[in-house]
């Protein structure tokens, strides 16, 4: 009886969790009259949702520019913060200490205080409406550095000494020996790293007005609000279904990952 | 190249190889986060709209500040939407992370469901709740319907539209609490359980006087990070309200977001930012003292 009940409560929380996004498939499918219903089901399933949002917005151009901005913040966090943590972990100089300490206190900033700023600095150096304004500003994450150092603090000294006395330079013994060990923190800060820049929308309102520099989230939400949706809701469904479609299907696949990533870091992305 | 070689090389006083490691990261902090900390603190003196050039007006921006009735509505909001956020976040994540720990079958599959949401985009969460907050098609109403109640006004009454928010946003995020609270509960000895069955503590006795102040960690981790998040709530109002109705979900990012972009108050909007970044510093340092003493006693 009390087993009985568990499984109800379980079930009924992936209902809960689970269900609303059936149902923005389903209506994204279906016609505007069947859409408010419960029902997943209907006989007169189409693609004509589809076929709207794509006529009416650049959406795969968007995708793309997701692609390129997601994936070139992603690679420069984890190139350079590898190097940092590196520096910070393992290698002796002056400023060490200081450096570390700086890069806690950025952890606590809250972003409100520099997002206008930032803005301006982006017009000052003309890079508005440019894939430079999505980038440059992310190039590099204090979070990612330190997850890095941890790392690394906790790799043999005897490895290293040995890369060390085969005449390996600092940089290829990051390379070489480094990387190929650190598989498990790449993956935490690149899965992070690509999962919020994906998902991020503030930033590229302020900085893209052109349209054909979009990254998804934002053009789907200038869809929305910009009143091109002509608030037909199976218009809404079908582009909320083509922007979240790419990150279900890479969680689908690589679930344990965004699991271990989130709680071993215990922040949010 | 030699140069460069010898520059790695590992010398007597340290590693000077170690300053190339570290400076893109100096270049990078100079450029994006210490220029505009310190542009803040001048463009909080001025007024400006990009275009034109820079007037110095003094304090004047504090000044209306203090006199800004949509200020202290979108830190009312806040504070609405963070009161029902958080205690909902903690016991909804607590309820769930202590069912999935009672070694039932399929957890993983349950926890991979729960943590669905937070994984998709916002503005696709939140284009779907605007179906399911619907006063006339919505989901939810139509689910009250069919139980013979009637509607709710989710979004259209000022009253109830940031506590809807606030029920949306615990819904996207409460998989990650989720996911912390399993491992806090984890790393609890099971000897302590042990201990207390020896004492004849009863489940809630145990779960008061064991599980809890062991979790206090995560619950001071889930506190401020909800709180932060509470106070970066953008798009949820941008998309579902605009900030309406009556200005009952105006956040204070979105508050910045309008002064800046809708009116180009460059200058009284990196103000509202700066007083916003004080007031979170401020919530945060507080929360975490309370609840550690709280705890502690």
């Amino acid at each position: 009886m009390k087993t009985a009940l568990k499984y109800a409560a379980l079930l009924g929380g992936a209902v809960v969790f689970a269900y609303p996004f059936l149902w923005m498939l389903a209506g994204s499918l279906k016609g505007e009259l069947e859409i408010a219903s419960l029902n997943l089901l209907s006989g007169s399933f189409s693609l004509q949702s589809y076929v709207q949002v794509i006529l009416k917005i650049p959406i795969g151009r968007a995708f793309l520019n997701s692609i390129v901005v997601s994936a070139a913040t992603t690679a420069s966090v984890v190139f350079f913060g590898s190097m940092v943590g590196y520096a910070l972990a393992r290698l002796r100089f002056l400023g060490n200490k200081t450096l570390y300490t700086i890069i806690l206190f950025t952890m606590t900033i809250p972003f409100q205080i520099v997002l206008i700023p930032q803005y301006i600095l982006m017009v000052k150096l003309g890079w508005t409406d440019t894939y430079l304004a999505l980038i440059a500003p992310t190039m590099m994450s204090a979070f990612g550095i330190i997850l890095f150092r941890q790392f690394f603090m906790a790799i043999p000294q005897a490895l290293i000494d040995a890369a060390r006395i085969d005449g390996c330079s600092e940089i290829m013994i990051l390379f070489r020996i480094i990387w190929p060990l650190s598989r498990p923190v790449m993956i935490t800060v690149a899965l992070l790293t690509f999962m919020s820049n994906w998902n991020e929308v503030l930033w590229p309102l302020m900085v893209v007005r052109e349209q054909s520099l979009m990254t998804m989230p934002q053009i789907v939400t200038i869809f929305t609000t910009g009143g091109q949706a002509e608030t037909q809701l199976g218009y809404l469904l079908a582009a909320a279904t083509l922007l979240s479609l790419p990150v279900i299907i890479a969680y689908a696949f690589f679930q344990r990952y965004f699991i271990e990533s989130m709680a071993s870091s215990g922040l949010k992305g | 190249m030699t140069g460069l070689k010898q520059m790695l090389h590992r010398g007597r006083s340290g590693d000077r190889g170690a300053y190339w490691f570290i400076l893109p990261y100096v270049v990078f902090f100079c450029a994006f986060v210490a220029y505009p900390l310190i542009f803040s603190f001048i463009l909080v003196f001025h007024r400006w709209n990009i275009v034109t050039p820079m007037e110095w007006i003094g304090l004047k921006n504090f000044d209306r500040l203090i006199g800004d009735v949509l200020f202290y509505r979108s830190l009312l909001n806040t504070l609405t939407f963070l009161v029902i956020h958080i205690p909902l976040q903690v016991v909804a994540a607590l309820a769930l992370a202590l069912l999935l720990n009672t070694g039932v079958r399929g957890r993983g599959l349950f926890r991979a469901l729960y943590f669905l949401p937070v994984v998709v985009s916002g503005v696709a969460v939140t284009i779907l709740w605007q179906q399911i907050y619907s006063f006339d098609y919505g989901v939810l109403n139509n689910i009250l319907h069919a139980a013979g109640l009637p509607p709710v006004p989710w979004l259209v009454d000022p009253r109830v539209a940031m506590p809807s928010i606030a029920i949306m946003a615990t819904w996207k995020n409460v998989g990650i609490y989720i996911v912390l609270f399993l491992v806090g509960l984890q790393n609890i000895p099971s000897e302590l359980y042990e201990a207390a069955n020896l004492d004849g503590a009863s489940a809630f006795k145990q779960f008061r006087y064991v599980t809890l102040p062991m979790l206090n960690p995560t619950i001071v981790v889930i506190v401020v990070l909800s709180t932060i998040g509470g106070f970066s709530l953008f798009i949820e109002p941008y998309v579902l309200t605009g900030g309406g109705p009556m200005q009952s979900t105006l956040s204070g990012m979105l508050y910045i977001y309008n002064q800046a972009f809708s009116f180009g108050h460059m200058g009284y909007a990196a103000t509202l930012g700066f007083v916003y970044a004080l007031v979170i510093l401020g919530v945060v340092v507080l929360q975490r003292r309370v609840i550690e003493s709280e705890m502690s006693s």
